[in-house]
């Protein structure tokens, strides 16, 4: 290994990067065509909100890189050669490399509807997007916001806190019904319509109308169910349906493609020397349960030192482990460790309680022959990973688990803690021997927990 | 939802403008009050000095005699009568054979100024205090308040940025210019600001019975600041049960410990204590004239003095063991309470660079020594004063006098407090206080309290680091899944607040494995060695 190059300053490339230097020597360039440095895509919104600059959003001061003499290039990569190993930007410079790995991210999806090129619509990915978005958003009346993902809900927030009324068109009868439970579906219903977003439900967009400058003025909408046709007149349109892996400079390249760059399960691709992580990754053997296109920050970041471990000698598998997320809807937090489904398979069972005000909920899954629990879903209330994944790992039995549940709570001192009500709860489902909870929230207890097990 | 039924916004957002107009005018006039008016003394002016007690009986008469010539001129500005009055004294200090010192002069200058002042300040003071303090406090809680019906409970940081007098804009460099002016005037030309302080008088004389000095403006002002901006922070965080304890904590220890209790002592003819303020913060606390004058206070003062070694020798360490620092800085603490009030607004400001933190810690340090040293030359001089030879000779004046000028008004005030809106609310707190870094040693090296990481949860986005108001950068910490064990942290909780992912937890527990090092494809893998 004489020289690495990586494509893409994204959390997957860099992380990459970071991991090289910290175990060996080797010079290290990263390419990117949207941006000198690295910055948290995840930040983008708060950007526009006003919570943050832009330099906030970069995680290491720019004179980081100097340092861990990793060189940044600015550039597009239109082509790779592996059999000449070296990559050509736009422009005609080449970079030799000795290993490649791609980081190219994702690409904001468009499916085609008449109107989607006009100006005034766009998706939300980069930070030209986020540029683009603040120049079209300017002075505005009305905006529509097409796509029920977490995209969507964040674009929302964003204009709603400029003071631009929002419709929301969602595909889904609830949202994301298809990923989350009904409870938790109508929980994230109510907090975005409780922020006086328009919130369409079953409605798709049919196509976008043009002014005769080009820019958008309406979208026609029809029910997803009903057919019916409405028409809101509007000044932007947010498109937030999903994104794709960002592969399309790679045709050509001799590199196996798919929906995005196909990995083994050491993230080779199928060129020598050549990885890929992140978002464009397409995993040829994902785990049980796990789908072969993750495009998340965390599976990004795994990911990155794994490709950094086995070029440094130290041979690794991808291992993305127990599943969790998190995300924020509006001012309503939500967490998952471990698989909480929309339905419940075969053989598994669950135990969900609601605060009565609507806004805050616990839910277990568990299996219903040795009551081993596969899942926790949070709304409004915080719980430690460390602890729920231990748990999950174990196969704990659930009364063993809501017997500790208080250990397992993350929110902050003097928070109200709910799992008392959880317990109540599983009692009166479940009469004969009442379970008591025996931890409440503390460091300590989790400590015991996690050694104990 | 109601919150957004047209009808039930009005009279919420009326309310706002309504509250928004009455601060400014509140502030309109206490500007105006300032400038407006002009000084002349008068011959009831003149007994009423005489009356007060303010000038020392051994130098009255000598005082009062150079300044009847001024009797019934009028000036316009304050420089014109002080230069007037300065002569006087001069003249006065000649006749009595140079026995008045540079300090009592300075006290002299002040009430001759304060009696002597014309403005409007002077002629209807109920209805200015009326119309500049409490209009100004009631329209700014009028224009917090509504918040509680127009927004949901949340975090509120939208346009934090875009705000010119948060991000360093026009309006906020005029902020800063205006309030360091007004720590400048306060420590260092107090007879030029004597509008201001009498503004104060209604307060001071319905609490004291007496006419305000300008301590007692000062702590008036600083409370009523804490006071309404607490209501902000309360509106602000209304979902956030720690953030709602810890403002209720610091209002109350700002309002009983800081204002009142020093204030009815000191109105009895007793030692005015802070009893929450420690040492070195409380730098003076073992000057000689503090010891001397809490020796000669009987039980009370004896009893202060135990209090007060107690406290900084033992309480505040020990607490810091147990709970961090944050008992004392963000709970507790005057300085803090105002920064975690009135300086919330700027709290973002604070420089995040590894160069600011390099700067922070050789001057809080060095400001730490310098405050030992000077404590022991002074408590050296004091023991052996006795003798007829101190210790280190006749320099105790000199350094209380520089430590005074230098840490407690330049550092502490006008940077400490007149640069919320340029460097953000803590630079004290950051940069200088020595007790805090007395109780950042603590933190970092013997206590139970830690920032927790919640695993793998974060996403880098920064939100923590940026309302950090140490200037920490907390997601370098978050991103590794490492905790945050830093001497500087206060323990505000608002990064905890602000994350959108639920990865920060203050908290206090078992030393062991507080310090972390965490690899995130281990967190991946499900187990986590946390030895
Ligand atoms: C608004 C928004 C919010 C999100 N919030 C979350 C969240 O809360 N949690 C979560 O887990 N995930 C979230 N995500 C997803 C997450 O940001 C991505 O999964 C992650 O950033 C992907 O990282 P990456 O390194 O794979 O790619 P990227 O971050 O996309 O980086 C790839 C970089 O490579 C550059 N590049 C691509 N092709 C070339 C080329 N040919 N030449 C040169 N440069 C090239 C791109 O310009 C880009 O800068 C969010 C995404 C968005 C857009
Ligand atoms: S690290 Fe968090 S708790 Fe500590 S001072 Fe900074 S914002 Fe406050
Ligand atoms: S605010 Fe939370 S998610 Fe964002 S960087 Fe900080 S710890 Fe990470």
């Amino acid at each position: 290994m004489s020289q690495v190059v990586i494509i893409g300053n994204g959390i997957a490339g860099i992380t990459a990067a970071r991991h090289i230097r910290k175990r060996s020597d080797v010079p290290i360039t990263v390419v990117s065509a949207e941006s000198d440095h690295f910055f948290s895509r995840t930040a983008l919104m708060y950007i526009y909100m006003g919570h943050m600059t832009y330099d906030n959003t970069k995680p290491y001061e720019d004179w980081f890189w100097d340092k861990n003499r990793i060189s940044l290039v600015r550039g597009y990569v239109d082509q790779v050669d592996t059999e000449a190993k070296k990559v050509r930007l736009a422009g005609g410079r080449h970079l030799p490399y000795s290993s490649l790995i791609i980081a190219s991210g994702s690409k904001s999806n468009k499916f085609g509807w008449p109107g989607q090129d006009l100006d005034g619509v766009q998706g939300l990915y980069s930070l030209q997007d986020l540029e683009q978005m603040e120049k079209s958003t300017a002075g505005i009346e009305r905006a529509v916001v097409v796509g029920g993902g977490l995209i969507g809900v964040e674009m929302s927030e964003m204009l709603h806190s400029r003071g631009i009324p929002v419709t929301f068109l969602v595909r889904e009868t609830s949202w994301m019904n298809f990923a989350y439970p009904p409870e938790e579906s109508a929980m994230i219903n109510r907090e975005i319509r409780a922020h006086g977003i328009d919130l369409r439900l079953g409605t798709e967009i049919e196509r976008i109308e043009g002014d005769e400058r080009g820019s958008a003025r309406a979208v026609v909408t029809k029910g997803s169910e009903t057919q019916a046709s409405e028409t809101l007149p509007c000044d932007f349109v947010g498109l937030t349906v999903g994104v794709s892996p960002n592969i399309d400079f790679l045709r050509g390249s001799g590199i196996e493609l798919d929906r995005g760059v196909l990995v083994d399960d050491h993230l080779r691709t199928s060129a020598p020397d050549v990885y890929a992580a992140g978002d464009c990754v397409q995993l040829r053997n994902p785990k049980p349960g796990r789908r072969p296109i993750e495009p998340l920050w965390y599976t990004g970041r795994m990911m990155g030192e794994t490709i950094a471990r086995t070029l440094c000698g130290e041979e690794t598998a991808y291992d993305p482990g127990i599943w969790f997320n998190s995300a924020k809807f509006f001012d309503l937090e939500w967490q998952v460790y471990g698989q909480v489904p929309a339905k419940l398979g075969d053989g598994e069972k669950t135990l969900y309680w609601e605060h009565p005000d609507g806004g805050r909920a616990i839910r277990i899954v568990y299996r219903a022959e040795d009551l081993a629990v596969t899942g926790f879903q949070l709304m409004g209330i915080r719980y430690r990973h460390e602890l729920c994944q231990r748990w999950i790992a174990d196969g704990c039995p659930l009364p063993e688990v809501l017997e500790n549940l208080g250990a397992a709570n993350f929110d902050p001192e003097l928070y109200r803690q709910y799992e008392g009500e959880l317990v109540a709860l599983y009692n009166r489902q479940h009469p004969g021997a009442p379970l008591r909870l025996r931890r409440r929230r503390g460091l300590k207890g989790m400590l015991e927990l996690l050694r104990a097990s | 939802m109601a919150a957004h039924d047209p009808s039930s916004r009005r009279l919420p957002t009326v309310l706002r403008s309504l509250g928004f107009a009455a601060f400014v005018i509140g502030l309109v006039v206490f500007l105006a009050a300032l400038v407006l008016g002009g000084y002349q003394l008068t011959p009831e002016g003149l007994s009423a000095l005489e009356a007060s007690g303010k000038i020392s009986p051994d130098h009255r008469d000598a005082v009062l005699a150079q300044l009847e010539p001024l009797e019934g001129q009028w000036f316009r500005s304050p420089g014109g009568f002080i230069e007037a009055v300065d002569a006087a004294l001069g003249a006065a200090n000649s006749d009595l054979g140079g026995s008045l010192g540079d300090y009592q002069q300075g006290e002299y200058r002040f009430w001759i100024t304060r009696e002597a002042s014309r403005g409007p300040a002077a002629g209807r003071t109920t209805l200015l205090f009326l119309l500049s303090f409490v209009l100004a406090a009631l329209g700014a809680v009028a224009y917090f308040l509504p918040r509680l019906w127009l927004e949901p409970p949340g975090i509120k940081n939208h346009g934090v940025w875009f705000s010119s007098v948060r991000s360093r804009g026009a309006w906020g460099i005029a902020l800063g210019v205006l309030l360091i002016g007004f720590y400048i005037g306060l420590y260092f030309f107090p007879a030029y600001i004597v509008n201001w302080i009498r503004l104060a008088d209604p307060a001071s004389r319905w609490l004291t019975g007496g006419p305000a000095d300008r301590w007692f403006f000062y702590g008036f002002l600083y409370t009523l600041a804490i006071l309404v901006m607490a209501v902000r922070m309360a509106v602000n965080y209304r979902h956030n049960r720690y953030q709602l304890v810890r403002t209720a904590s610091v209002t109350f220890f700002q309002l009983g410990f800081a204002f009142l209790i020093p204030t009815i002592l000191g109105a009895l003819g007793k030692p005015a204590y802070d009893f929450k303020n420690a040492w070195p913060l409380d730098y003076h606390f073992f000057f000689d004239w503090h010891l001397k004058e809490l020796m000669a206070s009987g039980a009370l003062g004896w009893f202060i003095l135990f209090w007060g070694i107690g406290l900084s020798v033992l309480v505040v360490p020990l607490m810091a063991v147990f709970f961090g620092k944050r008992w004392y800085c963000s709970w507790v603490c005057g300085c803090g309470g105002l920064a975690e009030t009135l300086g919330d607004p700027f709290r973002h400001l604070s420089d995040k660079r590894l160069k600011a933190w390099r700067v922070e810690r050789f001057l809080i340090h060095g400001v730490l020594v310098a405050a030992v040293v000077m404590t022991a030359i002074v408590l050296a001089n004091f023991f052996t004063a006795g003798s007829g030879h101190p210790l280190f000779g006749g320099i105790t004046w000199k350094i209380q006098k520089w430590y005074g000028f230098l840490i407690g008004s330049i550092f502490a005030g006008v940077v400490g407090t007149g640069f919320y809106p340029l460097m953000g609310n803590r630079m004290w707190c950051r940069m200088g206080c020595p007790l805090a870094a007395i109780l950042g040693i603590v933190q970092r090296f013997q206590s139970r309290f830690r920032i927790t990481t919640n695993g793998g949860q974060c996403i880098s986005c920064g939100n923590c680091s940026t309302y950090c108001e140490m200037g920490i950068d907390v997601r370098w910490y978050a991103q590794r899944g490492q905790n945050v064990v830093r001497s500087s942290c206060v323990g505000c909780g608002i990064c905890a607040a602000v994350c959108p992912r639920g990865v920060l937890r203050l908290e206090n527990g078992p030393t062991e494995g507080r310090i972390n090092e965490v690899s995130l494809v281990q967190i991946g893998r499900g187990r986590i060695d946390l030895a």
